[in-house]
């Protein structure tokens, strides 16, 4: 199982890399976030991510590590949390083969991520506000929170 | 005629600013019993004693936030800020009116982020201290 994934994963990369959001809706836009309990509960300490960015496997994995989420306790009633799950589940990005041992669950890690903010401009950009990483979307996209992040 | 008007004017704010601090005082009081019940000398919430904890230094938690101030910054006056960026408004009740008048939202974050720092949650005479110091300031 192990082998086979990851070799369906080298077989498919190589497009993903180039084509990172021609999956969800518009050409530049990522589909807002419509759920209330989302926007407030995942939006509380950073922007509300959009589920489009991440696959369903990664946003399982990540609703059931709440207690412990990169660094700190985020957890969340049992109601809460599977009503945010099923959200970010069936919005998720789709039609892209992952990795099920190990789905990724940061957006800055991905190689599109890091492809379109390799070069000088985001890097300038990043230095010019005085920032540690990428997490802060919204510092640098004004249209984060609506899913356009096509305004630089 | 003025001092009619003067009354008219306390009686018609009376119950707002009541309304606004109406939960934190029902928290308060739930925290007093629990406090009772957990420590048989607890005597009231000290002002001092959160104060301690709000600028406490702890090494039994999360690596990244080893104390309240890490996003709460370094006075309860000012805003703070979110390991990601996200600003915080003050902690402070004569900052932020609406602080610690949403039980849900209180228990939530006390949960997670006595968790975060200190690695365990806290007592009800901690947050008892807590909001008191808050209320304080
Ligand atoms: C208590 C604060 C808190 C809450 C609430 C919270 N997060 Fe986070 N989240 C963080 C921190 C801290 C990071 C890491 C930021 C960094 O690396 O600088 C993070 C990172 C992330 C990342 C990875 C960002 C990247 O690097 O690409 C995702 C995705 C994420 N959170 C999703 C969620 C979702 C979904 C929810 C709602 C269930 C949520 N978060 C709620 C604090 C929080
Ligand atoms: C330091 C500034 C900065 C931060 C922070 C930042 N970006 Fe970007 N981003 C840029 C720049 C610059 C570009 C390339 C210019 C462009 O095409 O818009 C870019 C491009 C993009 C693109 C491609 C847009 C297109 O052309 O279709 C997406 C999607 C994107 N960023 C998403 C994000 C997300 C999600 C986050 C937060 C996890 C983020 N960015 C954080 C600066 C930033
Ligand atoms: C990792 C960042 C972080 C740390 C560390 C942190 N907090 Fe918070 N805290 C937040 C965020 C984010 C909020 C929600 C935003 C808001 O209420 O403005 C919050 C809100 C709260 C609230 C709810 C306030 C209200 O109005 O209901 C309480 C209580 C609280 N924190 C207590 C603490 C205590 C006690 C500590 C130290 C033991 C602490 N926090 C450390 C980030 C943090």
């Amino acid at each position: 199982m192990k082998i086979k994934n990851k070799l369906i994963i080298t077989i498919f990369s190589l497009p993903l890399i180039a084509t990172p959001l021609a999956l969800t809706a518009s050409d530049d836009n990522v589909p807002p976030i419509k759920n209330k309990l989302v926007l407030e509960e995942c939006g509380a300490c950073h922007l509300a991510f959009q589920p489009a960015f991440l696959p369903a496997i990664s946003w399982e994995k990540m609703m059931n590590e709440l207690e412990n989420h990169f660094g700190e306790d985020a957890s969340l009633d049992k109601e809460m949390t599977r009503e945010i799950t099923n959200y970010m589940m069936a919005n998720a990005q789709k039609n892209k083969i992952v990795n099920f041992d190990n789905p990724p669950l940061r957006i800055t890690e991905l190689r599109w991520f890091k492809h379109e903010h390799g070069e000088r401009e985001a890097k300038n950009m990043l230095n010019k506000k005085k920032l540690n990483s990428y997490v802060d979307c919204a510092a640098c996209h004004k249209g984060a929170d609506k899913g356009y992040y096509d305004d630089d | 005629m003025r001092n009619i008007i003067i009354i008219l004017i306390f009686l018609l704010l009376f119950p707002l600013t009541a309304s606004i601090s109406a939960p934190r005082d029902d928290y308060l009081g739930q925290l007093e019993k629990m406090a009772k019940q957990f420590d048989d000398s607890f005597s009231g919430f000290s002002v001092e004693r959160g104060k301690e904890l709000y600028f406490r230094k702890s090494t039994t938690g999360k690596a990244e936030t080893p104390s309240c101030t890490t996003c709460h910054s370094d006075s309860p006056l000012k805003a703070g800020q979110t390991r990601a960026g996200k600003p915080i408004d003050p902690m402070a009740v004569s900052k932020t009116p609406s602080r610690f008048t949403d039980i849900e939202k209180i228990e939530k974050w006390f949960r997670r982020n006595c968790k975060s720092v200190l690695g365990r949650e806290c007592t009800p005479i901690e947050k008892g201290d807590f909001i008191t110091f808050l209320m304080s300031q």
